[in-house]
């Protein structure tokens, strides 16, 4: 039997795998499994500043007239600690609706998360940068102005989501080696502090340098920190190419950050108020704080996915987050400013002295310091076409940066 | 006793069955059986893994549109371009070798009198331990044992303690490539040690007797006749060690520091985050050339004649 095998073998392996190449060319004339069909979630990116003739794909999708029974579950792509069980637990009692989280780190993986598979696997995701989707109610009305219909979710006077909350990209430092908080963000640049500083492994940290070089460079003549020309792109690239030995880590993970300063291996750096709250809760001697120059920072959304397959869900979620006790929760939690005005009182109740910490009652004085993320396009703000793109900054980080 | 009639055997009545055909047939014809025998498992191990290997290389060739990050099947060989003319990312890739290629030999030395040991002198009952001593570390998740190198490694954390009180001082070896190495070693030396195992409990001792009596000492007995046999195991261990320090991308993630950028990396960064899944594919070709020459080399070294 063994020789009659040996003879045998090659054959019927032959006409086996012929079957199956026949099969992979059949595969492969189709459409490739990979190409992004899912236009109509996520196409059109970051008009930061208003319309700047693009038009939005999903712009005249049908809008639900009213808020159906749910659907039992909602999938949601978050920021660590925007889905803490602290305010998801009473809103899956009280509507019946599971929360099922997906954690991204950067709102590049938020956008490719939205768009893996078509579109269809996620009812909404708390971006901060565009997206296409729509929203009905929230407690918007409640909502300061500035973020009732602010540019990065309202395209044209049509609502693709609720905004949610926003805060500051801080200089976070340890009190024991800074007894006195950096006035400045040169000291992340300072020789001094080699091996001991971490900012994020993101490509938008590039704005950062940017907002830095806007102060001590003025001969560059930057404006606005995510639209740069070529010269001032370079300048900001040479400026964090320059950084690059006197960085312990590039942290991916918030925690990564968290660990770092816990035990030592960093002692100053970027971050986000998460990661303030969470060593202030282990009471280690963290402080953390807009530096002179400024900072950047992020406004979240909460944007529905235009194929979510829980829409109801997705609407009592956008009305639940909306409201002023939940804001304040997520406000304290994660150390952001909420943008529901009637926060304020809630977050004094749980927290004394937390509404002024967090400037959740002068928003717009604070907020004219912070430059908000938003998808830089080769169209500059004065319609010339001289900006650096985005997918430019990605490769510059990872080629010129790291 | 009665004289009964001899009991006529019967012929048993030939059942004209489908399945009673169909068996002869197949019996008859030995190809069919083995065509329809290997035809599922080749076709799920062709369709389902290789096709989609193929598309994902396929799109290599493609781009994206920078700003909506839509693939676009225009055909092109601008990633390769990007990333060979590019000095960033040629240092990537030199590096990913040189450290799958350290690896490889520290993993090999450190293997090799493990293997020996446990094949040749060690008695069955430690053998057997010293196996469950290598096999459980697999049985733990891969990120608990990268952490936990994390907790060992950190400033003032154990290394450093320990270094410390031998009066070498803090060693800081946390996100640092030395850190990379070392998790790489820990992680793939279980699969480095089973083969050469394998091969060395394979040898009879009469061939080393022979060679001691031929007047070889240890070390040339070594050299001239365990190593050459004992090769096999060790191009088959390096293909595991090799491979997998090629891809791998969380340990330099967790544990490396700003120059712990290696193809993975690469490769992790442009597919979830800057959505350049055609670059990230491009990239993805460059392990699989290399690791195709490595195979076509280990084949020739002898590596797969004990399959």
């Amino acid at each position: 039997m063994m020789t009659t095998w040996a003879r045998i073998s090659p054959r019927p392996m032959k006409i086996a795998l012929g079957l199956a190449v026949a099969a992979i060319v059949a595969a492969g004339c189709g459409s490739s499994g990979s190409s992004a069909s899912s236009g109509a979630t996520s196409s059109s990116q970051g008009t930061g500043t208003g319309t700047t003739g693009l038009t939005v794909p999903t712009a005249n999708l049908p809008v639900l007239k009213k808020v159906g029974a749910g659907e039992g579950q909602l999938n949601l792509i978050a920021w660590s600690g925007y889905l803490d069980p602290k305010w998801v637990k009473p809103f899956e009692q009280q509507t019946g609706c599971q929360v099922n989280a997906k954690y991204a780190n950067t709102s590049d993986e938020m956008v490719a998360l939205m768009k893996d598979g078509g579109g269809g696997q996620y009812d909404m995701v708390s971006s901060s940068g565009d997206a296409d989707l729509r929203i009905l109610y929230a407690s918007w009305k409640q909502f300061f102005p500035a973020f009732q219909s602010p540019p990065f979710n309202t395209i044209n006077g049509v609502h693709y989501g609720v905004s949610l909350q926003w805060g500051p990209n801080v200089l976070m430092y340890n009190t024991k080696d800074f007894p006195a908080a950096p006035p400045s963000w040169d000291v992340i640049y300072n020789p001094k502090y080699k091996g001991q500083v971490t900012v994020p492994d993101n490509p938008i940290q590039i704005a950062d340098a940017a907002l830095y070089l806007k102060t001590h460079n003025p001969s560059l003549g930057i404006t606005d920190p995510y639209e740069l020309t070529q010269p001032q792109f370079q300048a900001a690239v040479s400026l964090l190419a320059g950084q690059r030995p006197l960085i312990e880590k590039y942290w991916d993970l918030a925690s990564q950050e968290i660990f770092d300063f816990k035990n030592g291996n960093a002692i100053v750096g970027a971050g986000w108020p998460y990661q303030v709250s969470a060593l202030e809760a282990d009471k280690f001697p963290i402080g953390s704080e807009v530096p002179s120059e400024g900072a950047t920072g992020w406004a979240d959304t909460w944007m529905l996915a235009a194929k979510a397959p829980h829409p109801n869900c997705a609407y009592m979620w956008m009305q639940y987050i909306s409201t002023p006790k939940v804001q304040a929760e997520q406000a304290i939690t994660y150390g952001e400013t909420p943008d529901n005005s009637l926060a304020c009182g809630y977050m004094d109740q749980m927290q004394p002295g937390s509404c002024a910490q967090y400037h959740a009652n002068a928003p717009l004085s604070y907020l004219s310091t912070i430059a908000l993320w938003k998808t830089p396009i080769a169209t500059c703000d004065n319609g010339k076409p001289d900006c650096v793109p985005y997918a430019e900054w990605v490769s510059a980080w990872n080629t010129q940066v790291k | 006793m009665t004289a009964t009639a001899a009991p006529v055997l019967e012929k048993p009545a030939q059942r004209n069955t489908m399945w009673s055909r169909v068996s002869a047939a197949l019996w008859r014809r030995p190809w069919t059986r083995a065509t329809i025998l290997l035809t599922p498992p080749l076709a799920w191990f062709v369709l389902i893994y290789l096709a989609s290997l193929a598309v994902l290389l396929i799109t290599a060739f493609w781009q994206i549109n920078p700003f909506t990050t839509n693939i676009e099947r225009v055909w092109s060989l601008n990633n390769f371009t990007a990333i060979f003319t590019s000095p960033a990312y040629r240092a990537i890739i030199l590096r990913t070798v040189g450290m799958a290629a350290a690896v490889t030999v520290v993993d090999a030395a450190v293997a090799f009198p493990f293997a020996y040991f446990m094949a040749r002198i060690a008695s069955p009952r430690t053998r057997t331990a010293l196996f469950v001593a290598i096999l459980l570390p697999l049985w733990a998740s891969y990120l608990a044992k990268v952490y936990s190198w994390l907790v060992i490694f950190t400033r003032g954390g154990i290394l450093d303690w320990a270094s410390g009180k031998i009066g070498l001082g803090q060693v800081h070896l946390l996100y640092t490539n030395w850190a990379v190495f070392t998790v790489f070693c820990y992680l793939w030396l279980p699969f480095m040690i089973i083969p050469v195992y394998a091969a060395l409990e394979r040898i009879p001792a009469s061939q080393i007797e022979a060679s001691q009596d031929l007047g070889g000492r240890t070390w040339r007995t070594t050299r001239l006749v365990l190593l050459p046999l004992a090769l096999p195991g060790i191009v088959a261990g390096s293909i595991f060690t090799f491979s997998l320090t090629l891809g791998d991308y969380i340990t330099p993630l967790l544990v490396g520091g700003t120059s712990a950028e290696f193809i993975g990396n690469v490769i992790y960064t442009n597919i979830g985050i800057a959505n350049n899944v055609p670059f990230a594919a491009a990239m993805a070709c460059i392990p699989i050339a290399i690791m195709a020459i490595y195979l076509l080399g280990a084949r020739a070294l002898g590596a797969f004649e004990a399959i």
